[in-house]
């Protein structure tokens, strides 16, 4: 028969010699391979306390960002719900009245704002298609849930924490890339 | 001397079995631990480490989860074998410990106290006789369960402990001609000399025979056919559950431990502290402290036993059954026959001052 790749070799089938019979010799051998991997670097990340460095291009849980003032940047256009291929995202727009200007940059400002991340699909793109760089995608993963309501995220869970109120918190949600304007 | 029993030596040798029983089952619980450590960092994991600091905590978690699950009596098992079988495992396990000379002696409230619970001058003989008895707790408690697997498991266990229990023999009859003593104590007691008189020197065909029966008798791979889980699910264990199932891997903890404590007392001078002349050491640190570096340096033997028991366990594959028996009955006798008759011709040699 014609071999189909040039891959195929000959199975060998000689009679094992004494040393082979003795099976030592191989048992010796691969006890030292045994042996050898216990020196080995070992992969494993002790996980809760040491996590893996996220990928640059890594597309984790929605917030909505904020001005240096503390102002909320959303102006509840509707273009990342238009966008999202999941729908995901809805919204309620309402007016900004006088008083709040510390509050919303822009004289419109989203009321009501869930995605829901059951539905996400963490493509991004909301995040391309938001005009007043309101959303992006951070470098956290949605945590378990016990309840499908709980995967709805409301304002209180996107919104990024005050930049003046909450130094900290803001710095660790905005994380190494969402770059404020 | 013969009858001279009195409340001081009960006392000495109850406390005595107490601690030999306490530490061999600590050991036989860490070296559960120790065993999924080893395969751990042999497999490049990093093994259990989330029970107290490095996962020590693990052994005692996993013994209350045993006995905190749910106990299952077949319903048509012979109720009282299936009770008896893990039991007896248990027992017979814990039994050879009587004979191992832990260390020389310790000197408290002016009496010299023997480590070892009982110095019978057929010592090596006892630890077979218990040895072999071993054997019957898992038959009894495969036939008991009312199990094909677990019979067909009982079944594997005692033709193969049955096999090679004769090769281990056979093995021990050479070394037996060289000591000329059955006493464990007595064997040690020559091998204390020189690291040179250890019997690994005079017997290394011996001991690589008794080594290779050792495994086969503490059911370890690559001789685990009796629980064999691809093929017989447990193996004599399918059907036990809770406590009863913990008893019979411990049995085979405590089995692994004691067998590797037997071949030190045997082949690697027991309690010897090589390069160092004892006598000596006993005259500038006293006794006792002497006694508690024997034990140490014994028991630090037997863990390096325990750790070639996991090493080779977590390298070499299983063996099929008709090879296991080929090994045993062509391979393993002829060549225990071979060493017996090589070493008392060199016996009736040396006494015949080298003539024929």
């Amino acid at each position: 028969m014609q071999a189909l790749t040039n891959r195929a070799q000959q199975v060998e089938r000689k009679p094992m010699s004494l040393l082979e019979r003795a099976y030592l010799p191989a048992i010796f051998r691969g006890m030292a391979i045994t042996f050898g991997h216990m020196f080995k670097k070992r992969p494993t990340i002790n996980y809760p306390e040491v996590t893996r460095p996220f990928s640059p291009v890594f597309r984790g849980l929605h917030i909505l960002n904020r001005d240096e003032e503390g102002r909320e940047n959303c102006t509840a256009c509707g273009l990342c719900a238009v966008a999202c291929p999941a729908e995901a995202i809805t919204m309620e727009a309402a007016e900004r009245s006088a008083g709040e200007e510390k509050l919303y940059r822009e004289e419109k400002y989203a009321a009501k704002y869930e995605i829901n991340m059951l539905r996400c699909i963490f493509c991004g793109l909301c995040e391309e298609a938001c005009p007043k760089d309101a959303i992006y995608l951070s470098e956290t993963f949605a945590p378990a849930n016990f309840q499908r309501k709980g995967f709805i995220y409301g304002k209180d869970d996107l919104l990024i924490p005050h930049p003046i109120t909450e130094p900290e918190a803001h710095a660790k949600a905005k994380g190494g890339r969402v770059s404020l304007k | 001397m013969l009858l001279s029993i009195g409340l001081p030596l009960i006392i000495e040798k109850l406390v005595l079995i107490v601690v030999v029983v306490m530490s061999s089952l600590v050991i036989a619980m860490y070296a559960t631990f120790a065993e999924r450590k080893v395969a751990a960092i042999m497999q490049d994991r990093r093994g259990p480490n989330r029970a107290g600091p490095f996962g020590l905590l693990q052994p005692l978690a996993d013994g209350l989860k045993l006995f905190f699950k749910e106990e299952i009596i077949p319903n048509l098992s012979s109720k009282f074998l299936f009770i008896l079988g893990p039991c007896l495992a248990m027992l017979t396990a814990m039994m050879t410990g009587a004979v191992i000379p832990w260390g020389d002696k310790v000197h408290f409230f002016g009496r010299d106290i023997s480590l070892q619970i009982a110095d019978v001058n057929i010592g090596i003989l006892y630890v077979f006789g218990v040895v072999s008895m071993g054997v019957y707790g898992i038959m009894i408690g495969s036939w008991a369960s009312n199990n094909k697997f677990s019979l067909m498991g009982g079944l594997r266990a005692a033709s193969q402990i049955i096999s090679y229990e004769l090769a281990m023999g056979i093995a021990l009859i050479a070394l037996l001609m060289t000591t000329g003593t059955l006493s464990l104590k007595e064997i040690v007691q020559q091998q204390q000399e020189h690291w040179y008189s250890w019997n690994i020197i005079k017997q290394p065909l011996g001991f690589l025979i008794f080594l290779i029966c050792a495994f086969a008798e503490c059911n370890r791979t690559p001789f685990d056919l009796p629980e064999a889980e691809n093929e017989l699910i447990g193996g004599y264990h399918t059907e036990y559950s809770s406590m009863k199932l913990g008893f019979f891997l411990f049995a085979e903890y405590i089995n692994m431990f004691l067998s590797s404590s037997v071949m030190v007392s045997l082949f690697f001078g027991g309690y010897d502290i090589p390069f160092v002349n004892d006598a000596s050491l006993a005259e500038s640190i006293g006794t006792n402290w002497v006694a508690l570096i024997h034990a140490g340096v014994f028991l630090f033997k037997a863990a390096c036993f325990l750790f070639l028991f996991m090493w080779v366990r977590w390298t070499i594959p299983r063996f099929r059954y008709d090879q296991l028996m080929n090994l045993g009955w062509k391979i393993l006798i002829p060549l225990a026959l071979i060493n017996m008759l090589a070493t008392g011709a060199f016996i009736l040699l040396q006494q015949n001052n080298w003539h024929f």
